[in-house]
């Protein structure tokens, strides 16, 4: 009787045994904020655990499409939902190896006439089994060009969505205005993506829990009064141009650290461990974001005598 | 007849199933995989035609699978075979090869024998079409 159909299932026990647990435990203690992405997480999860038990049991079912987008701002945490992702769908059986595949458009896009088709098909071969995670998704089409050989890309991309739907799971991210003018700029895509997650702006709390996570993982931490400069930095930063969310965070972290290692070696009496795991306000007050000025985020050159 | 060359050849030919599995073992060992078809099966002839590059940083059979599908449709009356390529320090070599693909009717492989010296006589072997 061991191969018989069941006649009913336990959801809180495959729920527990799948593993899904784990990885929904794992996003909640180490992803801060991103509630309604966790949300939309959750409820994915969901839907496969009872997609799964139905086809236990023996009802009809197809494949669900599992494709999706996720848009948001640069620097909100899409690729290490992704990353997530792919363990997620890879303890639910739905992708069978679960590695992620990170492109961008130059990875599947060719430079010449013949080199798009090849390409595209490598990265593919290579996501097969798994995730392929393509940012910046929009720039594979370029409308005021109608000989770019993104076109080509789309094309094979979509095939392979279509057909390939138990082989592999592809998450397009991007900028949601310029995601949605993609879309609707390619059907094709709107209609194979089933799933569209919208992932927000941190509040400023988050990003200062986000600055104390980093600086605990890199074995620092904030003096009182670097905290709330730190706090002040945040609400600065967010209001010039280029401000990446956590990226902006840990650039800036970056700096600081760089700042502080300059102060600490300046000096010339020992330091102690204490000094070293540090942080003081004159670290972070140092930044151009306070006196008005921008903190290169990248925007800016790389000779720039400045960029401290 | 039949050629001999490789794993597995003794066997019935391997489906697409069982192909799938070999790959998926030889992807386990960190090996990398590549495609090769001829339409000259004589044992002295070792390199064959290349499909492709040889597919490093795989996964998944299935990549493989679909190679093969695509080699099938343009060489499917040819010999195909995969060969796992193990890139260890110190082997840096194919360590397993097998068909994958035969034409419906395989070519002879014919002895012909030479006198020469008097009545010395040598051997070499023709692929007959």
């Amino acid at each position: 009787m061991d191969d018989a159909t069941p006649t009913s299932i336990d959801l809180r026990a495959e729920y527990a045994e799948s593993g899904v647990r784990e990885v929904l435990d794992e996003l909640d203690r180490e992803l801060i904020g991103l509630a309604p992405v966790k949300q939309r997480i959750r409820e994915t999860a969901a839907l496969l655990l009872v997609d799964r038990a139905r086809a236990r049991l023996g009802l009809s079912r197809e494949t669900p499409t599992l494709h999706m987008s996720f848009t948001g701002n640069p620097g909100t945490g899409k690729t290490t939902v992704a990353q997530k992702m792919a363990g997620l769908l890879h303890r639910l059986g739905y992708v069978r190896k679960g590695h992620l595949v990170s492109v961008t458009r130059d990875d599947l896009v060719g430079q010449y006439i013949g080199h798009t088709a090849p390409k595209t098909k490598e990265v593919l071969k290579k996501a097969m089994g798994g995730v392929l995670f393509i940012d910046e998704a929009y720039y594979l089409y370029k409308p005021d060009n109608e000989r770019d050989y993104g076109q080509e890309a789309i094309e094979i991309l979509l095939q392979v969505m279509e057909n390939n739907r138990d082989d592999l799971v592809v998450i397009m991210a991007g900028y949601a205005d310029r995601m949605d003018r993609f879309f609707s700029a390619n059907p094709g895509f709107r209609s194979r993506i089933a799933h569209h997650i919208d992932f927000p702006d941190y509040t400023d709390g988050e990003l200062g829990r986000i600055a104390g996570s980093m600086l605990d993982a890199q074995g620092y931490r904030l003096d009182d009064e670097a905290g709330a400069a730190m706090a002040e930095y945040i609400a600065l930063r967010r209001e010039q141009p280029h401000f990446a969310n956590a990226r902006s965070i840990r650039n800036a972290l970056d700096r600081a650290r760089l700042r502080q290692a300059n102060r600490l070696f300046s000096r010339d009496r020992p330091v102690t461990a204490a000094e070293l795991c540090t942080m003081t306000q004159a670290d972070i007050r140092a930044s151009r974001v306070f006196s008005g000025g921008l903190d290169p985020d990248g925007s800016r050159r790389k000779d720039d005598p400045h960029e401290l | 007849m039949r050629i001999t060359q490789g794993c597995f050849s003794f066997l019935p030919d391997l489906t697409d199933d069982e192909i799938g599995a070999q790959v998926e073992y030889c992807l386990g060992r960190g090996w990398a995989i590549g495609l090769e078809y001829t339409d000259e099966p004589h044992p002295r002839n070792t390199y064959w035609e290349m499909w492709g590059n040889p597919m490093f940083d795989l996964r998944d059979a299935k990549g493989v699978m679909m190679e093969l599908d695509d080699c099938r449709k343009a060489h499917g009356d040819k010999y195909i075979r995969i060969n796992a390529f193990d890139s260890t320090r110190g082997f840096e070599t194919v360590t397993m090869s097998f068909i994958v693909n035969r034409p419906a009717v395989e070519p002879e492989i014919i002895m012909r024998r030479t006198e020469v010296n008097g009545r010395s006589i040598r051997y070499t072997h023709e692929v007959a079409r």
